[in-house]
């Protein structure tokens, strides 16, 4: 017999609830309920990235966390950082400047764990960076090019002058 | 969807106990990586689930009463790297566990259940092992400690007591374990992220005043056999004895009589015992050059 539970919370910064399927994964739920299918169904085993989302600042792969843990959370995917006129933000504009999308299936993914890593204000070196970024895979871009966008955005963001 | 008989969410540790006798067939999810992954995988399907995930109460590093470090059970690595107390005291521990997975695993998975999993690679163990971490399990007759030696059954099985409702609630680290006291992890494999341990060595030592004498030295690996394990016969070698390059290398040597690595599609037993010496000799090197000892 199905379970359900009444879940509240706070997503792309709106209060929400929903009765939720106890067997949902927060991408299942995140993806059928609220139709926010930046959040990708790629390995779905915790394994490449594609379903990272924000809850409360960290990164989280969605698909091995369970839907009804939502509850009481503030959770952001990357339909969050579109402005009021759906203007794109500084990181996604830095994605395109520097070719770091191609087929764009790991895209959101990286671009919410850049969000974490920009949130901590902290200026980190390219080694560092490689090894926040580490739990994505992208089968298109060699990463090279999510790097320098990750880095240029962090630079700007700092005041330290890009090369 | 999981494939999941039912989800029993625990509200306190009282509450995950009577849910736990009250369902003995369920299985106790933390963070879920290791528990959702194998449902996907048809492994745990079908099954009953008690989360725990929603007990912060298990969250969090303090100093107790007696000064061991207490780690609540469902601290996530992330959380335990950048601990200050751990920093300041067991820093190789926030280091090992900061080679678990990627960024978004550390971020879900916890030391609880790290351990609760009785796997040899697991980046924790080897660590824990090495500074006789203390287990802290809470069930119906109330709390019960054990050495973490004696927690590791065999592969893959842990001395947790269903029919007790036993979950593990912390794991401690001793004040004799850590006092003075400093150490090295090394992981073995193939990619530098996102990948399991070939082999995990962790060393510690704490150094005579004048730092010349290794005053005691301590090594645990991960996957040097079906559970993490010590090597008695290379502390033996250097306990006690004055710092020398000669030393290291005889201590490297010593662990072969200690370790029964296998073959696996990872690799050979013979590769894992050749660089289990080199990892022993490192991690003694780097352990002593942290303890400000000179080589
Ligand atoms: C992509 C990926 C990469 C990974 N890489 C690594 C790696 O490099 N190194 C590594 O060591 N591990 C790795 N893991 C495994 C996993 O992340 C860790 O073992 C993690 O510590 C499990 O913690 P959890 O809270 O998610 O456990 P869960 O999945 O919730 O539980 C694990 C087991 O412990 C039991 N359990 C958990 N907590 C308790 C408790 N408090 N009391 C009683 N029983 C309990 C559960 O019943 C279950 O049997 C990886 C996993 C994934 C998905
Ligand atoms: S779909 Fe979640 S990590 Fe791959
Ligand atoms: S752009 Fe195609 S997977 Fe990364």
């Amino acid at each position: 017999m199905a379970q359900y539970k009444l879940v509240r919370f706070t997503l792309n910064g709106k209060e929400v609830e929903k009765m939720v399927d106890v067997r949902a994964s927060l991408t299942d739920m995140l993806r059928n309920d609220y139709h926010l299918t930046s959040v990708k169904k790629g390995c779905e085993v915790g394994e490449c990235g594609a379903c990272n989302v924000l809850i409360d600042g960290e990164a989280f792969n969605s698909c091995i966390y369970l839907a009804v843990w939502a509850d009481g959370k503030n959770i952001r995917t990357l339909e969050s950082l579109t402005g009021p006129d759906g203007e794109i933000s500084d990181i996604q504009q830095a994605f395109m400047e520097e070719s770091a999308i191609q087929c764009g299936f790991c895209t959101p993914g990286f671009i919410m764990t850049a969000v974490e890593i920009l949130e901590t204000k902290k200026l980190y070196t390219r080694d560092e960076l490689r090894k926040l970024l580490s739990g994505h895979l992208c089968r298109c871009t060699g990463y090279e090019n999510i790097l320098n966008a990750v880095e240029k955005t962090m630079k700007r963001r700092l005041g330290v002058p890009v090369e | 969807m999981y494939d999941m008989k039912a989800l029993y969410e625990a509200t306190s540790v009282e509450n995950a106990v009577e849910l736990r006798l009250e369902h003995p067939e369920a299985q106790i999810i933390a963070g879920g990586s290791d528990v959702l992954v194998q449902m996907r995988e048809g492994k745990r399907a079908g099954k009953e689930l008690i989360s725990i995930y929603g007990l912060d109460e298990l969250r969090g590093i303090t100093i107790d009463e007696n000064e061991n470090i207490r780690i609540g059970s469902l601290t996530s690595f992330s959380h335990i790297t950048r601990d200050p107390i751990i920093q300041k005291y067991i820093n190789v521990l926030g280091e090992a566990v900061d080679m678990v997975g990627g960024p978004q695993i550390r971020n879900i998975g916890t030391i609880g259940g790290n351990t609760c999993n009785g796997v040899t690679s697991a980046d924790s163990a080897s660590t824990l092992h090495a500074w006789e971490a203390i287990v802290e399990l809470t069930g119906k007759n109330g709390v019960r400690r054990l050495p973490i030696k004696d927690f590791y059954i065999r592969a893959g099985q842990v001395d947790i007591r269903v029919e007790d409702g036993e979950i593990q609630t912390a794991i401690l680290i001793p004040k004799a374990s850590y006092e003075n006291t400093f150490g090295h992890y090394i992981k073995y494999a193939m990619r530098n992220a996102m990948d399991i341990a070939t082999l995990g060595c962790s060393v510690n030592v704490r150094l005579s005043e004048d730092k010349k004498t290794i005053e005691r030295a301590r090594i645990a690996y991960g996957v040097a056999g079906p559970v993490p394990m010590r090597a008695p016969h290379a502390e033996a070698v250097a306990n006690g004895q004055p710092i020398s390059m000669e030393l290291i290398d005889r201590f490297g040597l010593a662990v072969l009589e200690d370790i029964n690595p296998r073959d696996s599609w990872r690799a050979s037993k013979a590769f894992r015992q050749h660089i289990a010496v080199e990892m022993a000799k490192r991690c003694l090197f780097e352990s002593i050059r942290l303890a400000g000892g000179e080589l």
